[in-house]
């Protein structure tokens, strides 16, 4: 259990996404001009990551690994056809976003509106492919935490992007060189919230 | 030409069109895919068993001439034959096992095992002044991935002759210094067991705070790396651990003979 | 192509500002704020920075060529499918070849070859570009947008890699004297090597480039 809490904690403030990583920011600054949409659109990475890591896992450990298919037939053992990790991952993440999709549009169309054409571009979040990617290389051992990786990444994603629409909203108020207006400032910005994560290294867990 | 008509001949949007275009695709790409595979993963695994190779010279300090060698693989593979002239595969019981090849042992599988049914590989090195050195290879985990190398023990199977640690992903600066010559050199001179018996398996401590210098079991651990030095510890202890009995019976013949 | 031949010449100056326009005025990164996510985690060292410039730059214009080769025939409701599988195989195709040739270079990219497939750029430059335009124009297109990305990622390695480790591709440019531990007066910026500092040297390059092109400016 204590291990999962690591896990869990690691990937939202150590390991996170956006500040450790730079993953997801192509919609990280598109979409985080206003908190209302950035939550809409943080919470879909959270649901997206915490159904695609697991999903993968078992992709990654019963299809993909050498050896993996072993349990259809012992012939099969010599196997290895991890070079097709990447096709399967997206394939995998692209259907998700689909369901993902569609259950928002029935539920909230309000929220579908808002996010527009933010949710099929969820499919290319690098974010939701680096969780997957990340747990492959770090081979976490159980369903168990490769579930909670998934779920701490997308929180932390989430956090990244609601805290940099916050300023932003703010920012309006506030003399910035004018080159600097708009994406650089969003950078540097972005930068300085990753110094401020970076503190939690410190953490002793 | 017929079939070609036909296929031009529908609907761009209709679901038969669809169906087979995907299917169409899907050959193409799992066919070039394959082809790609399988043409280049003789350099692949070419390139693996060659790091591989010097990992385990670098943990003899034989691992210096690699990178201005002209022709890589073969100048790593004639030094690996030159000085390694000898593989064997040991259970926890100390026995050797036939038929099986030290260097084809995937530990990450083998570590996974409980440690009766571990295969456990072991490299003989043999120096240019006649010295055995015996070469062992290990797994574990650091803070946020595999962490691995190669622990290379003198003659009386106790003192550290040389060490050399890889990882995946750590932290640079902090948990990514143990792939440094310097924390390495630390652990050369080390003594594994208490004394000259073999019964007392101390193996290596990674001190936070720094070692004491006299410490014959203890290293400086890495400031900022705990999660890092602490998985460190568990690999040497758990790696070097089965091997016990074997060590107890090549020390048997020795004083015996 | 030979349709495109006969209109104009494979380097018209149109085709060529399709070549050079993203690398300053469209550049994918500063201005467009495409492709940034597998970016920046390569640009501590410059080898591995160029190496991925290289492989996103064979991917975005190999992509765009097979595209607007096939762009008449893609069925509409498969589409963003067709396009992913597509640049997924070619990133494997790319992987593997890395793997097999650049080891060391890339067990350093590690994830960030698989991450080029949602690099941004590349589905944002097929459907803007490849599935409207010839397979030529599309193919200079792929490349010029390679390349603007490109130059962003090396610019970043450059002050990163100088700053952070005193070595340009790992020769050491500033000298083992000057450094305090030998008696000297310089010190590496530790900073430059973590993460953060790669978004503020982003951020400082579109405040030059945006000073420099005034029309760039956001209001």
């Amino acid at each position: 259990m204590e291990h999962l809490i690591n896990i869990f904690v690691k990937s939202i403030f150590i390991d996170n996404m956006v500040f450790a990583y730079f993953l997801g920011m192509c919609s990280y600054l598109a979409v985080s001009k206003t908190v209302k949409t950035s939550v809409g659109l943080g919470i879909a990475v959270i649901f997206v990551m915490a159904i695609t890591v697991p999903v993968n896992y078992l992709m990654n450990k019963y299809l993909l690994l050498p050896g993996a298919l072993s349990w259809l037939d012992p012939e099969f053992a010599s196997l290895d056809l991890s070079f097709l990790s990447f096709i399967m991952f997206i394939a995998v993440i692209a259907s998700m976003v689909q369901l993902v999709e569609m259950v928002v549009e029935k539920t909230s169309p309000a929220l579908y509106n808002s996010l527009g054409i933010f949710l099929p571009l969820i499919a290319v979040n690098c974010a939701i492919l680096g969780g997957s990617l990340f747990m492959q290389e770090r081979e976490y051992e159980t369903l168990a935490e490769a579930t909670v990786f998934g779920l701490g990444s997308g929180v932390g994603w989430f956090l990244a992007i609601v805290g940099i629409a916050a300023i932003r909203e703010r920012l309006k108020y506030s003399d910035i060189p004018k080159p600097l207006r708009g994406l650089g400032i969003a950078f540097i910005l972005t930068g300085l919230m990753g110094i401020a994560f970076m503190t939690f290294m410190g953490i002793k867990l | 030409m017929k079939l070609l008509e036909k296929i031009k001949g529908l609907d761009r949007n209709g679901n038969t069109y669809t169906f087979m275009y995907a299917s169409g695709l899907v050959i193409i790409v799992a066919m070039l895919l394959a082809t790609a595979s399988t043409a280049l993963k003789p350099v692949q695994t070419k390139n693996v068993e060659t790091e591989k190779k010097i990992d385990i010279l670098r943990s003899i300090g034989k691992a210096e001439g690699v990178d201005q060698a002209r022709n890589k693989h073969a100048f790593v593979a004639e030094t690996f034959e030159k000085y390694i002239p000898e593989q064997l595969v040991v259970n926890s019981q100390g026995d050797s096992i036939q038929g099986l090849r030290a260097f084809s042992i995937d530990l990450k599988v083998e570590m996974a095992k409980p440690l009766e049914q571990r295969n456990l590989p072991l490299y003989k090195a043999i120096l240019d002044d006649g010295s055995v050195k015996y070469i062992i290879p290990l797994r574990g985990r650091g803070l946020w991935g595999p962490i691995w190398g190669y622990i290379a023990l003198n003659a009386d199977l106790n003192t550290i002759f040389g060490a050399t640690f890889s990882h995946q992903g750590e932290t640079p600066g902090l948990g990514a210094e143990i792939s440094t010559p310097e924390f390495q050199a630390q652990f050369k001179g080390k003594t594994i067991f208490e004394g000259d018996s073999i019964l007392t398996f101390t193996s290596i401590k990674v001190v936070k705070g720094g070692a004491t210098p006299n410490d014959p079991h203890g290293v400086d651990a890495i400031s900022g790396g705990t999660i890092t030095s602490k998985g460190l510890e568990s690999m040497l202890r758990d790696c070097l651990w089965g091997y016990q009995k074997y060590f107890e019976k090549i020390k048997n013949s020795i004083s015996h003979e | 192509m030979s349709e495109v031949k006969e209109k104009e010449s494979w380097f018209s100056p149109k085709n060529i500002k399709l070549l050079t326009d993203p690398i300053d005025s469209k550049n994918p990164i500063t201005v467009l704020v495409l492709g940034i996510c597998s970016a920046l985690a390569v640009t501590v060292k410059l080898k591995p920075a160029i190496v991925m410039a290289i492989s996103v730059t064979v991917v975005t214009a190999f992509s765009n060529l097979i595209i607007s080769l096939i762009r008449n025939s893609i069925p509409n409701r498969i589409r963003i499918i067709v396009q992913l599988v597509v640049i997924a195989a070619l990133v494997i195709i790319v992987d593997q070849i890395l793997k097999a040739y650049v080891y060391d270079v890339s067990k350093q990219l590690s994830v960030f070859v698989g991450l080029i497939i949602t690099n941004c750029i590349i589905m944002g430059r097929l459907e803007a570009f490849a599935l409207g335009n010839k397979p030529w124009p599309s193919f200079l297109d792929g490349i010029g947008n390679g390349l603007g990305y490109g130059l962003i990622l090396v610019v970043v390695a450059f002050f990163r890699e100088l700053l952070g480790s005193g070595t340009l591709f790992g020769y050491r440019v500033v000298p083992v004297e000057w450094y305090i531990k030998n008696g000297g007066f310089y010190e590496n910026n530790g900073m430059m090597i973590l993460p953060p500092m790669a978004l503020i040297t982003v951020g400082i390059i579109i405040w030059i480039q945006r000073s420099r092109n005034r029309k760039l400016i956001e209001e």
